[in-house]
């Protein structure tokens, strides 16, 4: 039984070549149909996001090479293997489990720690094990992944810092107001950077979103997506007063608001406390604002420097990820090498009871003059022989200390039996 | 002299300090359970070594300043810990378990105790003690919930990232929530101050047949409602929610240790009516 990991990622390929490789649901579901018709694979999940498209596949031919998957993969997206050349990787074994525990834990991502990929993972995986395609060894694969991503989140910092401008400010709100899910807001502009607020604020479900932008089409289309109201841009004055967070992100060459209409949306709100996030360069909002009681201005710079501070310290926490999931990567080889001592052995049983029998039919004639009774006795003699000698490897194996001297054990005896040549069941 | 429950609870509140400590550096939630747990724990030792003082002394646990401290401390930890439970915001764990472990040990370990002077004053009068003392651990509650809030509030608005280094700062409550949790002490403590003011003035009807409001005591128990009483009324106005309203409510328990130390230590005089 072996795993096998064969993919790319940002690291490996660039972005066109990722999107000529992703995996829909319904292909990945095909892919993985195919792959278990054609004999190539036991189990198989995949796992495509936008920066990896994987193949997880449990095979029980040991010694084969991945040839063959690496074609399947090239051709299943139109591709020709050359182009391929230098961006795919393989993995097979305990890189292939350290690998996807490292994914599911946001180490291997392009932004260390997100959190997304998690969700993405138990996608895959639900997918696969809806459509049957998983078995033993890629569900205990899998569920091990999750845990791992799990833990290294609620153990460690790696995921807790915001690593956007925008996210960075939605944290400071959080700050301010704790829970969003009971307050408002108004976001100015409608552009990318509008987006990805409204996507964070949706997220943490805001009660109340307004857009207002200068092209009211645009807000109109923005707020339809994230369950919003657009307002007029020339209500913006009377449209402050409500929100307890604004973001602004609008292309102009001057403040679009200035400090007196936030000094009167203040009085009008009884000073109410509200947050203001400038995304917008050059600056939407007049700074002169900040002095504003109960009122808390960010703008982009200072955003960026708690941005960069948090991806610092996120680095400072790969080593305790690092250690969560080496914890959790041996428990699963440890799970892995007991499987696999107890395949191994029957593989070698059935072997041994395979030579055993033939070479009774072959002996035959000596056996010709035996009384049925003396037929037996032979038979379940050869029979305790065998028991025997399989007693000791059955009891090295077990006394095994750790995962990975099991492992060995099993890998020798398969080599010396021949076991992976060919399957004598 | 301290007694076999006040080594059990020491170490509890060390312990629960130390997770408090941990708990808001890792922002893990089975180490802020432990951290609960502890507490709870410590108290409920706190809670038998006041017992086991009593017994000793024959005496309420308030008949010194020593274990007046002990029962502040002990009512300062159990307000906090239903505050914790109710709020669900464990960080602040690591402000209060400190203060409570400071007048543990102030009214433990000096080994003192002074002569018990009113033995006979009845359970009106224990109870008019021990709702001041409630009262008092709740304004120091709401004192350090301000003092919190007023840092958090100076670092929102410096808005550069200083401060945000430390992992600390993103897991103490919101400011919002710190102004309910503030607003919500202040009432706990009003009311078992007008309470325990009420029945102490009965007490001393009953007692010497006379009330008398010339007592310091009494005139800074009555300034102290009106600053709190002011405190949660201004704290929901325009021009002074927010961090000028938690400044006064900081500023007020400023009278609270004028009334709890210096009138106690000074004019306690005025305020004995056996």
């Amino acid at each position: 039984m072996q795993i096998i990991l064969i993919g790319l990622n940002h690291r490996t390929a660039p972005v066109a070549l990722r999107e000529r490789t992703a995996f829909s649901s319904e292909d990945a579901q095909r892919a993985t149909a195919e792959l278990r018709q054609a004999g190539g694979l036991e189990e198989a999940v995949i796992l495509s996001t936008c920066n990896r498209s994987e193949l997880y596949g449990v095979r029980h031919d040991t010694r084969g090479d991945s040839a063959n998957l690496e074609l399947f993969f090239a051709d299943f997206h139109g591709l020709s293997r050359p182009q391929l050349d230098g961006c795919l990787y393989v993995h097979s074994d305990r890189e292939a489990v350290d690998h996807l525990f490292r994914v599911a834990a946001g180490l291997d991502s392009q932004l260390l720690g997100e959190a997304e990929v998690l969700g993405q993972v138990r996608e895959a995986y639900r997918r696969a094990a809806d459509a049957g395609s998983t078995g033993p060894v890629l569900n205990r694969l899998f569920q091990a992944a999750i845990e791992a991503g799990r833990r290294v989140r609620a153990e460690t910092e790696l995921g807790t810092r915001p690593m956007s401008a925008a996210s960075a400010g939605i944290k400071l709100a959080e700050r301010v107001f704790g829970d969003l899910g009971g307050h408002s807001a108004l976001l100015l502009g409608a552009g990318e950077v509008a987006e990805q607020a409204a996507e964070h604020l949706r997220q943490r479900k805001i009660k109340r979103l307004w857009i207002a932008a200068r092209g009211r089409d645009r807000a109109d289309a923005l707020a339809a997506r994230y369950e919003g109201a657009s307002i007029p841009w020339d209500e913006l004055p009377r449209a402050l007063l409500q929100p307890d967070v604004l973001v602004a992100s609008v292309s102009a060459e001057q403040p679009v608001v200035s400090r007196a209409m936030l000094a009167e949306a203040m009085r009008a709100r009884n000073n109410r406390s509200l947050l203001l996030l400038d995304l917008g360069l050059p600056r939407n909002i007049d700074p002169a604002a900040a002095d504003l009681y109960n009122l808390y201005l960010y703008d982009l710079d200072s955003l960026t420097e708690i941005v960069a501070q948090n991806r610092r310290a996120r680095e400072r926490e790969i080593p305790r990820a690092e250690a969560v999931v080496e914890g959790q990567v041996s428990k699963f080889e440890a799970w892995r090498a007991g499987r696999a001592g107890r395949d191994v052995l029957d593989d070698l049983r059935a072997r041994l009871d395979a030579r055993r029998r033939r070479l009774l039919e072959s002996q035959g004639g000596a056996l010709a003059g035996l009384a049925p009774e003396e037929r037996a006795e032979v038979e379940r003699l050869t029979g305790r022989l065998l028991d025997e000698l399989l007693e000791e490897p059955a009891d090295r194996l077990r006394r095994a200390r750790t995962g990975r001297e099991r492992m060995q054990l099993v890998e020798t005896l398969r080599n010396l039996f021949g076991l992976d040549s060919e399957k004598e069941r | 002299m301290p007694g076999s429950w006040d080594y059990v609870t020491l170490l509890l509140y060390l312990a629960s300090l130390g997770l408090y400590v941990r708990f808001v550096y890792t922002g893990r939630r089975a180490t802020g359970r432990w951290a609960a747990a502890a507490l709870a724990l410590g108290l409920l030792g706190h809670y038998l070594a006041l017992l086991q003082r009593s017994h000793w002394v024959h005496s309420v646990p308030y008949d010194d300043l020593y274990g007046s401290l002990s029962l502040f401390g002990w009512l300062l930890g159990a307000t906090y810990l239903g505050l914790e439970l109710y709020y669900r915001q464990r960080s602040m764990g690591t402000f209060v378990v400190p203060c409570v472990l400071a007048l543990y040990v102030a009214g433990t370990w000096p080994g003192q105790h002074l002569p018990a002077t009113h033995l006979e004053q009845g359970p009106m009068f224990a109870l008019h003690v021990t709702l001041s003392v409630l009262a008092y651990a709740a304004f120091a509650l709401a004192f350090l919930l301000s003092a919190v809030y007023l840092l958090q509030h100076h670092y929102l608005r410096r808005r550069g990232a200083t401060g945000w280094r430390c992992p600390a700062m993103w897991r103490f409550p919101p400011l919002e929530g710190l102004e309910k949790m503030s607003r919500g002490s202040v009432l706990v403590g009003l009311v078992s101050l007008v309470a325990g003011t009420g029945l102490g003035l009965a007490w001393e009807y009953e007692t010497a047949r006379h009330v008398s409001l010339a007592d310091p005591k009494v005139l800074v128990t009555l300034l102290i409602v009106v600053l709190y009483g002011g405190y949660l009324r201004i704290s929901r106005r325009a021009g002074w929610r927010g961090a000028r309203a938690s400044l006064v409510c900081a500023l007020a328990f400023l009278l609270v240790i004028f009334s709890y130390a210096v009138v106690n230590l000074y004019l306690s005089g005025f305020h004995r009516y056996l």
